[in-house]
This record gives C-alpha cells, structure tokens and sequence, in this order.
C-alpha cells in the first residue's frame, strides 16, 4: 500500500538532529499506520467472517469492528500520535 | 403547544442564533476570511470540522442507509471515520505548518507552479460543487416536510441565512456558526435515539443497546431478532453483505483517502495556531464525529425493527399518521398488489422505478401509483430510504419536541456542510485564480471584496442546483470522494513525503488520476447504466471504489514521470524540509 509506506530514502534532511526526527516520526506513522489497516480492513472486512463466529455481547465481532471498533481504534490512535509526537519533537527541541 | 409551532419556534430560534454569532463575528481582513485568524482553538475547530463535515447526508441519509443495507453500510461508518487517521497522521500537521490558506495554495507553492495549482482548483470545484447539490436538496427536504413551505422557498431561506454567515463572516463566522450548528445538530441526533434505544432494549445508551438483547420477553439480542424478522420476509441476513470483499475493501480505502483529500475539511485544520494543534483538532474532529457515527448503527437497527414492526401486515386504514404524512411527501409508496388492503414488506422492489402518483386513491384510501408492479416480489411498500431518521420520532411515538428537534437538526447538518464548501470555493476563486495567478496586483481589500462576491455567486449556482436538482446529482456523489482520492490526496501527500516529487510528476500523476476516474465514473453512471454490474467492473470494483485504483494510477505515473525529468529546486527541498518540523508555525493572532 503506498499510502503506508512513505518513501524512506528521501528523508534525509539537512539538519541531523531534524533527520533524527523525521525517521522517527515515520517508524511510529508506520506502526499507527498498521493497526490502522488492521483494525478497520482486516478486523472489519478481510477477516470479518472468521471473527464473527466469536461474539462481544449480542454484536458479531467482525460486525462489531465494522460498525463500531474500528472507529474507536481510530480515535485512540491519533490521541497516541498527538502524546507521542509531543514528546519526540521535545527530545529534538522541534515542537512548536 | 401543536407540533408544527414547536418547529416553527425550534427553527427560528436556532436560525436567530446562527444569524446573531455571524454579526458577533464579521470579518475583517483576508486571514479571518480565509481561516478565521489563524487563532481556533483546537476542540473548537474540532467542533467545527464535525459540523463542516457531517452533512445532510450523514444527519438524514445515513442511519437509512445502513438500516436497509446492514453490513454492507459499514464501508460509510469505517470510510468516513478512518480518513480522519489519515488526516491526523499524514497531512494536517504538515499542511498547518506550510501556513498558506487554500489546498492549491500548497500544491502550486510545492510543485512551483501555476499549472499545478490551476488543476487544483479545478478538482476542488468539481468536488464542492458536487457535494453542495447534495446539501441544498437536504434543505428543501427538511424544509418541505416539516415547514410546510416549497422546496422553492425552503432553500431560498437556507440561502439566505448561509449568505448572512458566510459571505460577511467569511471563515471566521463560519466556524462559530458551525460550532452552535454541531451542538444542535448532535442534541437532534441523540435524543431520538436515546428514547429508541431505551423503548427496544431497556439500555439508554444506543452503542450498548445495539449489542444487548430486545426487550420484549424474547431473550433475543436486537441483531438476532432482526436477521430471524428479515429472514421470515425474505431479505438476507442483517450482519452479512451482499457486496463482494474486494468492492467493501476498495469502497471504505476511496472514501478514507477521499476524505483526507476533500478540499473543505483540510482547509479547517489552517485555522488552528500550531501544527500540533493541528493534529489534536483533528483528533477532536473525530470524536465529535464518532459520537453520530457510532449511534447511526444502533438507530439504523432500531428504524428497521421498529419499520417492519408498524408496518408489516397492518391494513392501510390503520396506517400510523407518519405513514400518511410521508406518503403525502411521495417518499412512501403502497401498492395493493393482492387487493386485501393490508400493507405486505417483504424482499424485492413492489414495483418498478421510485413511485408516479395519479391523482385518485385506492379501495383503502391509498394514493395510487401508475408505476408497474414486480409480479415475482409480493413486496407491497415501497420507502425512500432518506426518511427513516426524520420519521424515527414519529415512528417511535416520541413527543413532539423530539420532532422539532430534527427538523432543525436536519438544517444545521445541512446549512454547516453548504458554507464551508462555500468557502472553499469562493477562496480559491479569489485567492488562487485571482490573486495567485491572473491578478497578483490587487490589493486585499479587493481580495477580500473578490471573496465575497465569489460566494455569493457560488451560493446563487447552489441554491438553482437545490431547486432544480439535476437528475445526475444522486449518481454522482461517488465523484467527490473518488475524484479528491485519485486527485488531490497524491499530489499532497508526496508532497510532504517525498522530495524529490517534482511538478512534471504531480502534475501528470493529478491528471491521469482525475481523467481515469472521471471517465470510469461517467461511464457506468451516465452515459452506460445498465452495464452497471459487477461483471464489466474493472477487478470487480464499483464506480463508488474506483477511486482507489485512480489513486494507485495517480501514484505510479507521477512516480514514474518524476524519475525522468528534472528534480525539484533546491529551495523546494528546504521547503518540505521545513513543513515536517513543527517548530515555528506560530505568527497566529488571538481573538
């Protein structure tokens, strides 16, 4: 999927500590990324039918996923992003 | 106090409302027009952004929708949702620190040229003007259902008020109009679903309601009961899809990345003082969002058990009065197919096309259809899908405030989406056609009066859309997420990614990307309908998804045609090297 894997032999940036930086920011985008696509297009369509035999209450997990789960990942994940990304920009004194 | 004067009072006092935060907030200068100052809070844009994003579509269409569709629906829940990841973690931070005002203004300060930023425009129109239709024929449906008034005065009224807001207030008062019309228009939302929740389930929260069992002494959950209720009428199982995996994928990808492309959502996140900020409202955004997104299942669920319950061998003389009040509106249509005067709801269409009333009624007093019946289907009711959240109160026998309520609900959904995708068009005719690129002499008061004028035309082009819709807006809404994923959503996402993506690249990448889809989609949609089946889809992929693969051609051309001419200029190099650092996107302003 391209739209996951930014392209890494571009990063380097004239700066070091800004090059540090930037391929750390894309290690976590990658594994946010990830969960990303695993919760939404692998729990709630592509394995959909193999956890719908497991059930959370009277919701079919799949079904759950599709229609709720995923978009709760999705709010926890851009909350994670904020935190972390916080502290990766003060470690490089680059935040805002 | 009747029904009809609580929503004349419920509507005109949160028109009165918008109308008074729009004088509170005229304004000023290019930079409020645009975004606002630049000085949003992020929970506040946040707010916004829900608002500016939650259209008609999501507030009166969508829990309809996923009520007839079941599993199937989840490509809207998770595609409009998961586009705000996207936006969060791959664009709005980088494009906050660019610190420009417009989507075309990245595209053609970081591709160094005018033709990029020309194509820009060109998608961005397309797109809102698209969407805005949509928007328009949302305010004279409400308007016309609950009002009393004609689709014709309905939207000149919600004309009215949205040129009050937005052409004087531009982005500025926009956004605090937007802020009030999210708090309206969720209050709209959850209340009904709040007492539906509590009637089938006995758990008023409607997420949990959803996965608890149905309180009616059965012991069933709510989703067990309707897949045995739909199976005994003959339609497939609630929880499994008729779609095949590959269109559900590909459908749910172009509507996220669609998402993240949409010219109107990323130009809220300019508004905010930092690019951290940036990231946090877009966070917010979503949360304010999920709040309908994640109620919209239950309620679909509810709609469909409470529908088929009403409804379903009841004989038309003793039809609740919802039912006759939509029928009145033509978006509820009975066909006494075996003449026993008692209403059938089974699987298949009762017959074919949406309904053509004559003017007499039947043996029951139904109003009569001329349309021909489906023999092989003993359906007998046919129910546009766009009522079933308007109609829930009533079908739900809820007081008549809960009533009023979604009427003005229904318009605040509608009247946020319409003035800001106004703004996005009036702004990229003054400020990137005009002031970037044919006029780069006029002041900014000229700008500024060049926005304005430009909305007004943009509102004007909107409301004749509203009155008159043409009969291929339906068909089309599918072009604005597909067309801003295989167009805009490349072009700014290598932007930030990659260095050494140079206009030549960009440029041959929008294009290819826009003309496939364009083509793609016109094709099955206008010009061949009838070809409109899976087997002539290109991998099995729907019009509704082919974004995705217009966005994987924008992708590999532009890849491709950057590896064979010139690389960027050094100074664009350091451009991208300074958009990934958040460091020194202040220059905001406090108001």
């Amino acid at each position: 999927m391209e739209d996951q894997e930014p392209e890494v032999e571009n990063t380097e940036a004239t700066d070091p500590a800004e090059g540090a930086y930037w391929r750390e920011n894309i290690r976590l985008l990658a594994v946010l990324m990830t969960i990303w696509f695993a919760c939404s297009f692998g729990a709630g369509i592509l394995f959909r039918d193999f956890l719908d035999q497991f059930s959370l209450g009277g919701y079919p997990l799949g079904f759950w996923f599709a229609q709720q789960g995923s978009i709760y990942i999705f709010i926890a994940l851009i909350f994670y992003y904020v935190v972390k990304m916080k502290k990766i920009e003060r470690k490089y004194d680059l935040d805002d | 106090m009747g029904t009809q004067s609580l929503i004349y009072l419920f509507v005109g006092l949160s028109f009165a409302l918008y109308i008074g935060i729009a004088i509170w907030s005229r304004a000023g200068s290019t930079k409020e027009f645009y975004v606002a100052g630049g000085g949003v809070h992020p929970v506040v844009n946040g707010m916004a952004t829900a608002a500016d994003w939650m259209s008609a579509a999501s507030f009166i269409s969508m829990a309809g929708l996923i009520a007839f569709l079941g599993y199937d629906a989840s490509v809207y829940l998770m595609g409009w949702t998961g586009g705000y990841v996207m936006l969060a973690l791959l664009l709005a931070p980088y494009l906050r620190k660019f610190g420009q005002f417009t989507v075309p203004d990245f595209i053609g300060t970081r591709y160094y040229s005018k033709a990029a930023r020309v194509v820009a425009v060109i998608c961005l129109i397309f797109i809102s003007f698209t969407y805005i239709a949509g928007q328009m024929r949302g305010v004279g449906i409400v308007f016309s259902r609950f009002l009393d008034v004609s689709i014709f005065w309905g939207v000149i009224l919600g004309m009215g008020i949205v040129f009050i807001y937005a052409v004087l207030g531009g982005m500025k008062g926009i956004t605090y109009t937007q802020v009030a019309q999210y708090c309206v228009l969720i209050f709209a939302y959850m209340v009904p679903a709040f007492f539906l929740s509590f009637m089938i389930t006995g758990t008023p929260i409607p997420q949990i309601g959803l996965g608890s069992t149905v309180n009616d002494g059965s012991g069933l959950y709510v989703l067990e009961k309707l897949n045995l209720v739909l199976g005994d009428l003959g339609f497939g199982a609630y929880t499994d899809g008729s779609k095949s995996m590959i269109d559900v994928f590909c459908i749910t990808l172009a509507l996220m990345v669609g998402t993240a492309g949409l010219p109107h959502v990323i130009v809220r996140f300019f508004t905010v003082p930092k690019a951290s900020d940036a990231r946090k409202s877009a966070g917010w955004a979503l949360v304010f969002i999920a709040l309908l997104y994640t109620t919209a299942p239950a309620v679909g669920a509810f709609a469909r058990l409470n529908f088929i319950d009403t409804v379903n061998e009841t004989s038309y003389s003793e039809a609740p009065a919802w039912f006759k009040n939509w029928e009145g509106n033509d978006l509820i249509a009975f066909q006494d197919k075996n003449g026993d005067g008692v209403m059938q709801y089974r699987s298949g269409n009762a017959f074919e096309g949406s309904p053509e009333f004559s003017e007499g009624t039947g043996p029951s007093g139904e109003r009569l259809v001329t349309n021909t019946p489906v023999s092989d289907s003993e359906n007998e009711i046919y129910v546009d899908r766009d009522i079933l959240t308007l109609a829930n109160p009533e079908i739900g026998n809820l007081p008549g405030w809960v009533i009023a309520l979604m009427a003005a609900g229904g318009l605040a959904a509608a009247l946020s989406t319409a003035a800001g995708l106004l703004l996005v068009i009036s702004s990229s005719v003054s400020h990137d056609l005009l002031k970037s690129t044919f006029k780069p002499n006029i002041s900014s008061k000229q700008e500024l009066l060049a926005a304005r004028l430009a909305a007004t035309a943009a509102i004007c082009v909107a409301g004749y859309l509203g009155i008159y819709p043409p009969g291929w807006v339906a068909q089309v809404v599918a072009f604005a997420f597909g067309l801003a994923a295989s167009s805009l959503f490349p072009a700014i996402f290598m932007g930030i990614f990659s260095k050494s993506m140079n206009k030549e690249g960009a440029i041959a990448g929008m294009v290819s990307g826009l003309v496939f889809t364009f083509s793609y989609i016109v094709y099955f949609k206008l010009l061949n309908p009838a070809a409109n089946t899976a087997d002539n889809w290109l991998f099995g992929v729907s019009p509704e998804g082919i974004g995705v693969i217009g966005m994987l051609i924008n992708f590999a051309i532009a890849i491709a045609v950057s590896k064979v001419t010139a690389s960027p200029p050094a100074e664009i190099r350091k451009l991208v090297d300074s958009i990934r650092v958040p460091r020194g996107a202040g220059d905001a302003q406090t108001h």
